[in-house]
């Protein structure tokens, strides 16, 4: 047979193998229309910090209801949050997590959202998603309701291509792939770490946006879902987030928040600026786009301003250190990345504030706190306590 | 979208003819086009080229090129790369540039997609290649920077060069479009980005816009495959241009936008007869993509020209052992630089 067309067919061949297995791929990853087992229901928690009420779960019961809750309480733990009927749940206010972590509680944020990622410490499952308690349910353009978990689980399923930008976004999604020029070898991807959902109607504004532009609405619904190139920072937002838990939990740390703290409305940004630069060190990937949620609250821009502004003098110095960490080829767990970067932190950001000293110490408590609910399989497993006494229905 | 003013004589539109009677193509055009001067090269293997009535258009043919270039460089802008000389010859700051078997796409509203008026907009809006944007470009209407967002790089950089989409036939390689050939781009993404920085793309020559004045001298004719064809799926001579292109941004602080506006992609060509043909293109990319995304110019290169001539000595010292058309290319690079300013020595 002509070499040429033999190389071509094995040419061929071999992008066919790779062509074909993502396809079969997004074909066994799609959720199906009518309701089958939901995909993921024993491998993933959902994440929900409240300090008023769980009202919202009532329009997301059709894509909730068969995943498991972890319900942390912020706020005044004498108050009772009562979880709508049918939800199975656990439930931390703070009372249960200074006595589940002891002296390490002091990591955990008070009166701030950032409390949340107690519940990922807490959660024995692979995959987390979280969302804040003014989310609803969106609408697509033709006025479907979204199923924000599905879209989250589609994104973390299918792998990710941080190191060659395809224009035409995520090669994985039906109707989609690859474009001319992008190197077959690159073509498999990489496990996506997180998946980045977005939000219609409010947006997330920083206060002095919001100041100027206090009417704006977010209503460009962009039915696209992308990957962050390696080597490139974003603001990470907590509202709507999905991530696998095993591979990056340990950088999800949402640091020092609220109550006592110089600083709020910074605590998914920190998490994520860390998170991004180990994902890009442990070759994990980072989507961006759908799901969207529909956003229904607009925070106070006075009170935002309050807590967010000594985060915008520091961003600007934050932003520059993450560019430029580096860290060492023998970080190769997230545990021992992020025991890295706090080291990392508190010798360059430390002179910035003694805030940044601070909170360095407190991502070492986190690792500490993580390691010991989290014991990996090869060390004796640590004997569960009567820590873990949550209040369930 | 609340378009930037469009100054009629800011803008050339550049046509490669790979077809003789553009007619068609011309009248579904002309409602955005019309407007606009036009440069229309034509590819040395098509006869006479057809146009119709009503359009400011320059036609440039294989005789123009020699007596611009000389003969012993004319071979640089035949195919795909017959548009390069059109870059070359045009005086105007914004250049937009198709494939002649693209149609406008329309909007759902049933609208004619205006290419010329989103490029546009996509170039005179700053880009926003340092830190991603998590609601796309922050410039568009009804957008902005979202929270945490440093403020200090809310101003932007120049936007040097826009990547437009396509919808129907989208820009796949031959062994895509040949394992799917039923497969359509229906999906129409209402956004535009900044391509980060030191991230590397596929820039696909189907549908571009770019400040001629930032970039020309990046935006060249190099790689030219052994069998290059009169289908995409047989060129790769815009992929390469793009990781130039891109480089040179990168290096000089310039920005790339990526997504709206999308054109309408006619049927043409088979994909399994290129794939017969030529796939050595895509085997060239596992070279040329490592050796981009770890390229890093020197400060003293500090304009288009000083890059792309950088560029290509090291294409000529770290890939010339791999593949011979990468040698050509380096070659072709310097030549392109050379030409670029003759032909600018000569307007002033």
């Amino acid at each position: 047979m002509n070499t040429l067309l033999l190389n071509s067919i094995n040419f061929q061949r071999l992008s066919y193998l790779s062509i074909i297995s993502h396809s079969l791929l997004i074909f066994t990853m799609s959720v199906p229309a009518t309701a089958v087992t939901p995909p993921l229901a024993d491998d993933l928690d959902i994440v929900i910090p409240t300090i008023r009420n769980l009202d919202f779960l009532e329009q997301w019961r059709p894509f909730f209801q068969p995943y498991h809750l972890i319900i942390v309480q912020d706020g005044d733990p004498t108050k009772t949050i009562r979880v709508p009927d049918g939800f199975d749940y656990e439930l931390y206010n703070r009372n249960d997590i200074n006595r589940i972590l002891g002296p390490r509680s002091s990591c955990i944020s008070f009166k701030d959202s950032a409390c949340r990622c107690f519940g990922f410490l807490v959660s024995k499952k692979k995959y987390i998603f979280t969302i804040d308690d003014d989310c609803f349910v969106a609408k697509d353009p033709l006025g479907q309701e979204i199923n924000a978990l599905a879209q989250h689980i589609h994104n973390l399923l299918t792998p990710a291509t941080p190191y060659f930008f395809n224009t035409l976004y995520d090669p994985f999604r039906e109707g989609a792939d690859f474009v001319r020029g992008y190197p077959f070898s690159l073509r498999e991807g990489v496990t996506t770490a997180i998946s980045h959902g977005l939000w219609l109607n409010i947006p997330d504004y920083d206060a002095p946006t919001q100041l100027v532009k206090p009417l704006e609405r977010n209503s460009r619904y962009v039915d696209a879902v992308l990957t962050i190139p390696k080597g490139t920072l974003f603001p990470m937002c907590g509202m709507n987030l999905g991530f696998h838990r095993e591979l990056i939990g340990p950088a999800m740390y949402f640091g020092l928040m609220g109550d006592g703290q110089p600083i709020g409305r910074y605590d998914d940004m920190w998490a994520g600026w860390c998170a991004k630069v180990i994902c890009d060190h442990l070759g994990l990937g980072v989507k961006t786009g759908l799901p969207y949620i529909w956003h229904s609250k607009a925070s106070n821009p006075f009170v935002n301003l309050k807590k967010e502004y000594k985060g915008i003098y520091w961003q600007e110095e934050i932003i520059p250190f993450f560019q430029s960490v580096v860290l060492p080829k023998d970080c190769t767990t997230p545990q021992k990345c992020y025991v890295e970067l706090s080291k990392l932190v508190k010798e360059k950001l430390g002179p910035v504030d003694p805030y940044f000293v601070k909170l360095a110490g407190e991502m070492v408590t986190w690792i500490d706190a993580w390691n010991e609910l989290n014991p990996s399989a090869d060390v004796a497993p640590v004997k569960k306590t009567d820590a873990v006494a949550p209040k369930k229905k | 979208m609340s378009p930037a003013s469009v100054n009629d004589n800011e803008v050339d539109i550049v046509i490669g003819a790979f077809r003789s009677d553009l007619t068609s193509f011309m009248e579904e055009w002309r409602p955005i086009f019309s407007r606009f001067h036009l440069i229309v090269v034509k590819d040395p293997d098509v006869k006479e080229v057809k146009i119709p009535e009503g359009f400011d258009v320059r036609v440039y043919t294989e005789s123009d090129i020699v007596k611009v270039v000389g003969s012993s460089k004319a071979s640089l802008f035949s195919g795909y790369s017959s548009r390069y000389f059109g870059y070359l010859v045009s005086n105007k700051k914004y250049i937009i540039s198709i494939d002649d078997d693209c149609s406008p796409a329309k909007t759902k509203d049933g609208d004619l997609v205006d290419i010329v008026a989103y490029h546009l907009n996509n170039l005179k809006t700053p880009a926003t290649p340092f830190f991603f944007n998590t609601l796309y470009d922050p410039y568009q209407k009804g957008s902005d920077f979202v929270r945490g967002y440093p403020f200090s790089l809310r101003s932007g950089v120049p936007c040097a060069l826009s990547c437009g989409l396509w919808l129907n036939l989208a820009d796949y390689d031959a062994p895509t479009q040949a394992l799917k050939p039923d497969m359509r781009n229906t999906r129409y993404v209402d956004a535009v980005l900044t391509v980060p920085l030191k991230s590397m793309m596929p820039m696909s020559g189907v549908n571009i816009a770019f400040d001629r004045e930032l970039v020309g001298p990046a935006m060249l004719p190099a790689l030219k495959l052994v069998k290059e064809g009169k289908v995409r799926w047989e060129t790769m001579e815009d992929v390469w241009c793009g990781l130039v292109v891109k480089t040179v941004c990168d290096h000089l602080k310039l920005g790339v936008k990526s997504g709206i506006p999308y054109v309408w992609r006619n049927e043409k060509g088979s994909a399994i007869d290129s794939l017969k043909k030529e796939w050595e293109g895509v085997k060239l990319m596992e070279d040329a993509v490592p050796f981009f995304e770890t390229l890093r110019l020197s400060r003293s290169s500090v304009t288009a020209e000083d890059c792309v001539v950088e560029i290509a000595a090291a294409v000529k010292e770290r890939l010339g052992s791999t593949h011979a058309v990468f040698v050509s290319a380096a070659e072709a690079m310097v030549e392109w630089v050379k030409l670029w300013k003759a032909v600018r020595s000569l307007d002033h």
